[in-house]
């Protein structure tokens, strides 16, 4: 009887039921990571939690003895300023570069730099922190004769050097996927490469390029320990560029291994997390749904 | 005619001003790499010898080697690469090979694009909730290198699925068509044509691990330990919170140390990158279609 | 007219065959008959269902998304839907595609492949099963001191040629040809027309072309499909002389439409 189910037939059978658990553990791993930032610190948003102070308010003193107060306010303008200086300094480099090398690099120097890029996302982030302690710090301090150089500026360059690689990339990929035919088109008309892009290139990609900042802005919200080691740690609202603040990111991982497990410090730190979890879940989404519109075109 | 030409002209002093302009920008925003890598190079070669790399700190960590650090930073790796490889890429077979252009293979796509934004310090928190407590592996290397195994995992799923479907579909019908399973056709067509590929991303994944440092700062890595690990359930020293710790923490460092660590650190994020490019580079020049 | 053909006991029969591709239905109302060792020709416009047609005939639907068919379509005398290991099946049916496939492995390897899947393992069983299938596919002579050379690296001809020797390493009882003269020099081309003079004393074959001249050389009956309809089955010769039940065949095959 030739028509039997062999080996093959239900090694096949079994092949398909594991590639199919391994495929969904991306889905098991980040539902698993919301559910154990949420189970440790869920008895602090339930139960200890005010949360017109917790979001409002700027007085982060949670080893206080007599009151200990979670206000994240100071907490997330340390991210905002952080991340918008970085961004604010990225984005026109990015693009520029982004431009130049899908639009002007011969092939050749195309390659260059783009491995260039790779190498600049390559540096890992406590290298980058160091960086900032070591190289910025003294340099800030004495260019600009302020007393400290772990700042917002400090930390908002070193950020934006390291958000700018992909923020390149996913622009890049936008103004390639530009058809070549809107280019011609142009180019019939007797304009020159800088008129095309101009006026043709980048308004058709400007969701891309739009994804390419949101996506960088993802990373600078996400950075631990460069934004820990440059930024300074006062916690406080800045007033200027040169005022030291602290991150989310950086107050988890500078206060974590203080916390006692399960105390109330503990418990709200684990709030953070969801906090910046959900930031960047939204964040990414929003981007993602936009690069995948250009990858599809 | 004149107007044309001088109009011609005017745009192409300004299109050369432009591209000019671009360059420059890119340029500036590449420079910081020769900056920095000087840096290190330059403050940190004194410091770098075979004793350094072979040699465990002394005088608390002010002098002394960082070899303790090095294999720390070693075994997180190849614990995590166990974890993460096997896991990634079976789950890029499924999405290369099996998953149906449905709402689900969208959502899993989603998660795997999220799971590689999630910052670095909720990955830790996560490494915390999950294995030092939950499952009872308490701060370890095996709670450490799982932790840095998860965050790593999209990389490999990502390059892996791109190296499946860059084998062309021709080749799977065919062996369809002489009766050949899914499964054979995979193991015997698919996968021996992607491995290159797959490489590339395992080699990039492990220059990503070496230097994290949030994600194993409070699952496994600390930075005083007198022994050396014997089993993945020991903490372990690493080079990365090496770095932090000894740049930011300890007092009376001599100022190359730290210099030294992260030229190291770097030397191997940097070894892994060339490895993996020149690997791609190696791979374009080997056409089998 | 009869042709000797019609008298064989029958490989392939088909009853109220309509396929769909989703709502898309590409084939309805096929009914006929393939004799053993007989040359069947398919021949018609593009778009009619010829490939959707041999697609059914080694059950590779479950592969395309979205292909459903019904009707029922016996291969010696068991319908096809009955089959619990369709891998099994698709052994018994040899393919040639359009496009000429040269697997990314040794030359040795793309014939070894097969019999490798059936559990033929010893070296000198493959090397005599290697060295027939490529004489018998006329490319022996070309390829027998490079065995080692990569398939996907050899020209169309060859890469065709290959095609046929794998599929002739199945030992199959049925073979399915899909326009394989497309990317094929004309040379190549009479000889795997030779090729398959000589294999129709071994199994059935399916020849499913667009060039009309390839039908009369080669196959015993022919049918005529058009824009998802099978318009008639006769043999062949009839239907070149004129002898047709639809004036649309006559038509075709004298080239007043393509």
């Amino acid at each position: 009887m030739e028509d039997r189910r062999t080996a093959d037939w239900w090694i096949d059978r079994l092949m398909k039921n594991l590639m199919f658990i391994g495929g969904i553990s991306a889905i098991v791993f980040i539902v698993g990571i919301f559910i154990f930032i949420s189970k440790e610190g869920a008895q602090f948003i339930f139960e200890g939690m005010d949360v017109r102070e917790f979001l409002g308010s700027p007085l982060w003193r949670p080893t206080s003895e007599n009151n200990p107060t979670y206000g994240t306010l100071a907490l997330i303008a340390g991210t905002a300023s952080v991340t918008g200086f970085a961004v604010l300094m990225a984005v026109p480099f990015s693009l520029g570069a982004a431009i130049y090398i899908s639009e002007f690099a011969s092939n050749k120097s195309r390659e260059t730099l783009k491995i260039l890029v790779e190498l600049l996302a390559a540096i890992p982030s406590v290298v980058w922190g160091f960086i900032g302690l070591s190289i910025m710090n003294p340099l800030i301090i004495q260019l600009f004769d302020v007393p400290i150089g772990l700042n917002v500026l400090n930390a908002g360059l070193i950020l934006g050097l390291m958000a700018a690689p992909i923020m390149t990339t996913i622009a890049e990929d936008a103004l390639k996927a530009v058809p070549d035919r809107y280019r011609e088109a142009a180019e019939a008309l007797g304009a020159t490469r800088w008129q095309v892009i101009r006026s043709v290139v980048l308004p058709a990609g400007k969701n891309g390029l739009m994804a390419a900042a949101l996506l960088g802005v993802g990373r600078g919200f996400g950075e631990t320990m460069a934004v820990l080691m440059a930024s300074g740690h006062s916690i406080n609202l800045p007033n200027s560029p040169f005022d030291s603040v602290r991150a989310l990111t950086a107050t988890i991982a500078a206060e974590l291994g203080e916390t006692a497990n399960g105390s109330e410090h503990y418990q709200a730190l684990f709030t953070l997390g969801i906090m910046l979890f959900v930031v960047t879940f939204l964040i990414n989404l929003t981007a993602d749904l936009v690069v995948r519109g250009i990858r599809k075109a | 005619m004149f107007q044309a030409t001088a109009r011609n002209l005017r745009n192409q002093r300004i299109e050369s001003a432009v591209k000019t302009l671009f360059l420059a920008m890119t340029i500036l925003l590449v420079i910081p790499v020769m900056i920095v890598l000087g840096t290190l190079v330059v403050r940190g070669a004194p410091v770098i010898s075979w004793a350094f790399l072979t040699q465990d700190p002394i005088q608390g960590m002010t002098a002394g080697g960082i070899f303790p650090a090095l294999l720390g930073t070693i075994c997180l790796v190849v614990v995590a690469l166990i974890a993460s490889v096997p896991v990634g890429i079976a789950a890029a077979i499924y999405l290369s090979e099996y998953a149906p252009d449905n709402w689900f293979t969208r959502l899993i796509n989603l998660a795997i694009i999220n799971l590689a934004g999630v910052p670095s310090i909720v990955h830790a928190l996560f490494g915390v909730g999950a294995f030092v407590l939950f499952f009872n592996f308490g701060t370890s290397i095996l709670a450490a290198s799982l932790t840095l195994a998860v965050m790593t995992l999209p990389v490999v799923i990502v390059s892996t699925r791109e190296s499946l479907q860059a084998v062309p579909q021709a080749y799977r019908e065919a062996c369809w068509s002489m009766g050949a399973t899914k499964w054979q056709t995979i193991q015997k067509i698919v996968l021996p044509n992607a491995i290159s590929g797959i490489l590339t991303g395992v080699i990039l994944e492990v220059s990503r691990t070496a230097g994290e440092t949030a994600p194993i700062m409070f699952t496994g890595a600390a930075f005083f330990l007198p022994f050396l690990p014997q089993s993945v359930y020991d903490q372990t020293m690493a080079l990365s919170l090496h770095l932090f710790v000894v740049s930011t923490q300890v007092p009376g460092v001599p100022d190359a140390l730290p210099y030294g660590v992260a030229l190291v650190l770097i030397g191997i994020v940097l070894l892994m990158n060339a490895a993996s490019m020149t690997f791609r580079v190696i791979l374009r020049g080997r056409r089998r279609w | 007219m009869v042709t000797a053909s019609q008298t064989a006991p029958v490989t392939i029969s088909v009853e109220n065959l309509s396929i769909r591709y989703n709502e898309k239905t590409a084939l309805s109302g096929v009914n006929f008959d393939i004799h053993q060792n007989e040359i069947f020709g398919i021949i018609g416009p593009a778009g009619s269902g010829k490939t959707s047609f041999l697609r059914i005939l080694n059950r590779m639907d479950p592969t395309i998304p979205g292909m459903e068919y019904e009707g029922s379509v016996r291969f010696k005398g068991r319908d096809l839907r009955e089959w619990r290991n369709l891998y099994a099946l698709r052994r018994k049916v040899g393919v040639v595609f359009p496009l000429p496939v040269g697997l990314p492995m040794s030359i040795y390897n793309n014939v070894a492949f097969s019999p490798r899947i059936r559990g033929i393992r010893h070296k000198t069983d493959l090397d005599e099963i290697v060295e027939r299938c490529l004489k018998r596919a006329a490319l022996w002579d070309e390829v027998k001191d490079r065995l080692d050379a990569l398939g996907s690296l050899l020209s169309g001809g060859q890469q065709q040629r290959l095609t046929i020797a794998r599929a002739l390493s199945q030992e199959p009882e049925l073979l399915l040809l899909d326009e394989f003269s497309i990317a094929v020099d004309p040379v190549t081309t009479m000889r795997i027309e030779d090729v398959l003079r000589e294999l129709k004393e071994e199994l059935t074959i399916v020849l499913v072309t667009n060039l009309v001249q390839q039908t009369r050389r080669l196959a015993d009956r022919t049918a005529f499909f058009l824009t998802g309809e099978c318009v008639e089955v006769g043999p062949t010769e009839a239907l070149f002389t004129g002898q047709v039940k639809d004036s649309r065949t006559r038509d075709y095959v004298e080239g007043r439409f393509g």
